[in-house]
């Protein structure tokens, strides 16, 4: 199964695989630059203005942090606007259909958005950027990001036209304190996360055994989660669907089963905020989600399970042993006049340094391989910390997408989404995973026509 | 400036006038131009949006994808789309619901203000203030009281003894969740209308009323309800048209869900125009949906010029 591809822009686990290990041997070389020290010309554009576009979330919150950094080094003022997911989707995606975009950087998702501006081609070609000396830093060291991360980036033309920021791994956040009260070991499998769950659910108590996204959309990949250790994805490159077999349909039992007996009332509309403030008041005993929690997970002014929080990789299902992966990268729109000026600013938000900040702040799972041996080195993260780096580290080696490579993902998570949400309600799994299946093919046949 | 000066510069602007724009056989032409600057902006933002998205609605077009033209493929397609006449019904379920409960709601605490009593005006500003807020902060603030495990809606259910509820988080139970806030938050407008009617009321009818021996019922159900019904009307009217293009309270509530079970057409043109991005296919929802809006306005309409005093 090793190696076969996940997706048509060159996914595959081989290239996930081999930048998890790039990521984890290397122990010597990674201190991060301290900008301006290689006597790149950072000030080449100085007095130019930039308009960022950003998804709100804490790589936002990371890079506005540091801003002034950069508008000291390079001399570029920047306007940088955070703005929710799902309506940053929306506002970039009308402006670039507009042909004249009011931002010249602006960061987008791989799973939802990448195929789409790939078509429109609506962001600029970075890979002449990059060799050009004049114009990139020789610190920048492209090689240093996991060649899994740049080829989820990559399109399928081959054109590079964003910088990998932020791989978000699933795994399982677990209770330590509720697991140890039950005396249940961390589930090696998935029958075992059913198990424990079903051992810890206390309802009586206000403890819920598992809990995850049973909102619409939201919720596909957590079934995709579970679709992946069966040893499918939902959508191959040749555009096979794997959505209504025995697979899918097995998958979709241990959501209904988990979120229907196991969660708390209610999930059916929960999304990952949700899940969240069950998880850190302490009732539920696991949860399936995203790596970048651990931020909110470990501050003790929002959380009460500080220190009793574990981080695990995925179990590995009855075929296969994957974490799904999301990502997000950052680009220059087409249309910007600015784009000299933007790759700096991209230089500096995707550097070693940010990178380095980026993992130590528990931002997430930055793209640079050099960013995990130099907090390793630090020792700056011990602790529930270092599990959390440890269950990253675990995590890297088994990823693959979550979603499919597709054009019309938003649709694929809408329908699916809809099928996934009423099995909590008691539909049946494999009937609600046939209709929606049959509801999307035509959708998939027109929109990846080519 | 003198006034002569004046007076024989105003002379001249007018000839001028006059013959650009074609002297007194065209005297009607001149003020029509006034009228220009209104018609092109008229044109800018109502007739052209309304052109360009019928254009739309005719195209097999989505962002980022080359366009062609479809005829009414578009609205064929809506025609055979269950989720859409789904959500057409959840709409009219969701407006019947959202117009009845303020209006029932609204009259009564008209009648009660209405009345003379200690603190009315300071009580009657209270009561208006959920209108004045945003609803798309409304939303946010019912979303942490709806929480089934967290919410205050069930703290105090349960601190009654009565058992805790799903609102919003259950297929059954959403829309008429989603009603409470709507009539929460508009109830006060149709108080005030209501309010406004009861104040223009005649006293001669009461008093003659009264004379007669009539009941406080009798009253309200003979001379206050067919007279105040007009002024219901027009709250019916604008109650209807905000109820079927409801969108912030139930997108930020609720986002349609769970399922589609408070997916409501604008709930649905949304996520094909902004999620999906199909706007051909968002611009035949957006055709249909007026077609809906403007159909009800001219009932309401109709039925407000049966219900209006005769004079």
């Amino acid at each position: 199964m090793d190696g076969y591809r996940s997706s048509k822009s060159g996914l595959t686990r081989r290239s996930v695989l081999g930048a998890g290990a790039a990521a984890l041997g290397a122990n010597s070389i990674f201190a991060p630059a301290v900008f301006g020290q290689s006597g790149f010309d950072w000030k080449r554009l100085k007095g130019e203005h930039l308009e960022v576009s950003l998804t709100l979330g804490p790589r936002a919150e990371l890079w506005q942090k540091y801003e002034k950094e950069f508008e000291e080094l390079t001399g570029i003022s920047v306007g940088s606007e955070k703005v929710p997911e799902q309506q940053h989707r929306q506002k970039v995606a009308i402006e670039f259909a507009s042909g004249n975009t009011s931002f010249d950087v602006a960061t987008v998702s791989f799973h939802v958005q990448k195929q789409l501006y790939g078509r429109g081609k609506w962001l600029a070609d970075l890979r002449d950027l990059i060799k050009d000396p004049k114009l990139t830093n020789p610190d920048f060291d492209f090689g240093d990001f996991a060649k899994g991360a740049i080829d989820y980036a990559t399109q399928k033309d081959g054109r590079l036209d964003t910088i990998p920021i932020n791989l978000d791994y699933w795994i399982l956040y677990w209770n330590k304190e509720l697991f140890q009260q039950k005396n249940v070991a961390y589930p090696r499998s998935f029958t075992e996360i059913i198990e424990a769950a079903r051992t810890i659910n206390d309802p009586k108590n206000g403890i819920s055994g598992f809990i995850s996204r049973g909102l619409k959309n939201a919720n596909v990949p957590v079934w995709t989660s579970f679709l992946l250790g069966y040893g499918v994805d939902p959508i191959d490159p040749d555009l096979t669907m794997h959505t209504d077999g025995t697979e899918a349909t097995e998958a979709g039992k241990i959501y209904q089963t988990l979120n229907k007996e196991f969660a708390p009332p209610g999930v059916a509309g929960f999304n990952w905020n949700e899940c969240q403030t069950s998880f850190v008041l302490g009732k539920s005993a696991m949860w399936l989600d995203g790596i970048g929690f651990a931020l909110p997970l470990e501050d003790p002014a929002k959380s009460k399970v500080v220190g009793k929080v574990g981080y695990g990789v995925m179990p590995p299902g009855p075929k296969a042993q994957h974490s799904a992966l999301f990502g997000d990268g950052v680009g220059i729109s087409a249309s910007s006049k600015k784009k000299e000026a933007a790759w700096l600013y991209i230089q500096w938000a995707t550097s070693k340094q940010m990178n380095q900040r980026h993992l130590e702040g528990l931002y997430g799972a930055p793209a640079r391989a050099s960013a995990y041996a130099a907090v390793r080195a630090s020792g700056k993260l011990t602790g529930p910390k270092l599990e959390w780096l440890d269950a990253m580290a675990g995590s890297i080696k088994i990823a693959r997408a979550g979603l499919p490579d597709i054009v019309a993902v938003t649709e694929f998570r809408d329908t699916f989404g809809i099928a996934l949400t009423n099995t909590i309600s008691g539909a049946d799994p494999a009937t609600e995973l046939k209709k929606a299946t049959e509801a999307f093919k035509p959708v998939l046949a027109k929109t990846e026509k080519t | 400036m003198s006034a002569e000066a004046a007076l024989a510069g105003s002379r001249r602007s007018h000839v001028l006038w006059r013959r650009l724009s074609g002297g007194a056989a065209t005297r009607g032409r001149p003020y029509s131009l006034f009228v220009a600057p209104a018609l092109v902006l008229m044109a800018a933002v109502i007739v052209f949006p309304w052109l360009f998205t019928g254009f739309m609605s005719l195209h097999d077009w989505k962002l980022s994808q080359t366009r062609s033209f479809a005829g009414l493929d578009n609205y064929t397609r809506l025609l055979g789309d269950e989720r859409f006449q789904w959500a057409a019904l959840r709409t009219l379920y969701y407006a019947a619901l959202a117009v009845m409960a303020p209006l029932v709601l609204g009259t009564i605490a008209a009648l009660i203000f209405h009345r003379r009593f200690p603190l009315r005006g300071f009580f009657r500003g209270i009561f208006i203030l959920p209108m004045m807020a945003t609803p798309v902060a409304v939303g946010l603030v019912w979303t942490m009281m709806f929480h089934p495990q967290l919410g205050v809606l069930n703290y105090l259910l349960t601190s009654i003894g009565l058992p805790p509820q799903l609102w919003v988080y259950d297929p059954g139970t959403v829309i008429p969740s989603l009603v409470m806030v709507e009539t929460w938050q508009w109830t006060p407008l149709v108080m005030l209308i209501v309010l406004g009617g009861l104040a223009a009321l005649p006293t001669e009818p009461y008093e003659s009323a009264q004379l007669d021996g009539a009941s406080a019922w009798a009253m309200f159900r003979h001379i206050t309800f067919p007279l105040v019904l007009p002024f219901l009307m027009v709250a019916a009217i604008i109650r209807t048209i905000d109820a079927v293009k409801s969108f912030d309270i139930i997108f930020v509530i609720s986002q349609g869900g769970p399922g589609t079970a408070s997916e409501t057409l604008n709930l649905f043109l949304y996520l094909q125009a902004f999620a999906f991005y199909d706007v051909g296919y968002a611009s035949a929802v957006v055709a249909v949906f007026f077609a809906i809006i403007v159909t009800l306005s001219l009932v309401l309409l109709y039925l407000r010029q049966r219900t209006q005093w005769s004079t």
